[in-house]
């Protein structure tokens, strides 16, 4: 018997490849509801595009994704985006904040985009801020934060809509390392408090350390523990 | 690790007995391994032969009557020299790992899988050092010990993924070294 979460994403012999280059070559991996997963492996080794086959950014060109219990890579676009903002959340590891918006409002952007009032989400925004310890920073652009605040902005828009699954693809590439303390110890932090999964890439073991456990990729093919025991 | 110059470090804060010692030393260093009374004594006795410290008298607050040690000048003079001399870097680490990668090799085992078994333990080890640093309430020299533990292992994990991505050259000549 496995303590381990039941599988709430799960992919299967995903394969992609960009431009003839193979990038996945059957790929398979399982993320346990509330289960924080490193994905790890050296560059080139298909790491993000597995990320981009999960998220639903693309779509594999063979192989199956589901998202608990239902296939989403054959939903039609509009279906997809939708389970994107509802129920995803995307870190990137440069931010990718909007540069004209402020810091409090790049993070209240996914609540008006479902519909919440500014007002309203402007609020939670501030709260979120202030969890991660940039409430200070709330009314500064992107352009004006150090690189731990503006990746403490991101993963608060990431996690501001109460995603089920976080998708963070190298969170504190560009970071020192106490800086990539502070917002590994936030992510987790969150994401243990909120229930939410997350599926983390990296490069770096002291990083990969925060997760459960690690799936590690070789040339497109996922080595280990990949799947759940 | 020198437990006399630490000891005597200890003792530059002003007179103190052993009991005191052991529990500062232990507060400092949480991570390493805690003193043991017999070695903190033997220590001390050992500082007072060399005149580094001396017997500064004895107090029994209330119990069991203890001996006061303080640093003498010329232990003063010991433990700064000792402080301010850069520690030599290791010229080459004892490497069990290695050691097993070639003898996989050469006895037509698996390095590669030994390789992958090995980062799965090291990388057990950092989560569990993870969970310690940023356990709440965890004090600053907990968090420096578990860092330093974390990135040796993780410089570990680089070399085992370079030799991995080597295996192919390494396996080749391993073979050819043996044969001639």
């Amino acid at each position: 018997m496995s303590n381990r979460p039941v599988p709430l994403l799960v992919a299967r012999d995903l394969v992609k490849s960009h431009d003839r280059t193979p990038a996945l070559r059957g790929a398979a991996l399982e993320l346990g509801e509330g289960e924080i997963v490193a994905v790890t492996g050296t560059s080139g080794s298909g790491k993000s595009t597995l990320l981009h086959c999960l998220a639903g950014i693309v779509r594999p060109d063979g192989g199956s994704v589901t998202y608990a219990g239902k296939r989403v890579d054959t939903l039609p676009e509009h279906r997809l985006s939708e389970l994107r903002r509802t129920d995803f959340g995307v870190v990137f590891q440069f931010g990718q904040l909007i540069p004209e918006l402020t810091a409090v409002d790049n993070v209240a952007l996914p609540l008006m985009l479902a519909g919440t009032a500014r007002g309203a989400a402007q609020e939670q925004a501030g709260a979120w801020l202030e969890r991660f310890g940039v409430r200070k920073q709330e009314a500064a652009r992107p352009g004006e934060l150090s690189g731990g605040q503006a990746q403490r902005v991101a993963l608060a828009r990431a996690l501001v809509t109460g995603p089920r699954v976080v998708f963070a693809d190298e969170p504190t590439g560009a970071l020192d390392s106490l800086a990539s303390e502070q917002v590994m110890t936030a992510l987790v932090g969150a994401a243990r408090e909120a229930g939410a999964a997350v599926l983390l890439i990296t490069h770096d073991a002291q990083v990969a350390a925060y997760a459960d456990r690690e799936v590690r990729l070789q040339d497109g093919v996922t080595v280990g523990s990949g799947v759940l025991a | 690790m020198s437990t006399r110059h630490i000891l005597l470090g200890l003792l530059a804060g002003g007179p103190s007995h052993g009991y005191d010692l052991k529990r500062r030393h232990d507060e400092h260093f949480p991570q390493a391994r805690p003193l043991a009374y017999g070695q903190v004594y033997t220590t001390l006795q050992r500082l007072v032969r060399d005149s580094l410290a001396e017997v500064e008298g004895t107090d029994s607050d209330g119990g069991p009557e203890r001996t006061l040690y303080r640093l003498t000048e010329e232990g003063s003079r010991e433990v700064a020299t000792w402080a301010g001399q850069v520690t030599p870097p290791a010229p080459f680490v004892t490497n069990e790992i290695f050691a097993k990668v070639v003898v996989a090799i050469l006895t037509d085992g698996d390095p590669a899988a030994h390789l992958l078994a090995q980062r799965a333990a090291h990388m057990e080890r950092m989560r569990e050092l993870t969970a310690l640093k940023t356990a709440p309430g965890s004090g600053l020299a907990t968090v420096l010990s578990a860092d330093y533990a974390l990135n040796h292992l993780d410089a570990d994990l680089r070399w085992m993924t370079t030799t991995q991505a080597r295996l192919t050259t390494l396996t080749a000549q391993t073979v050819e070294v043996d044969r001639s």
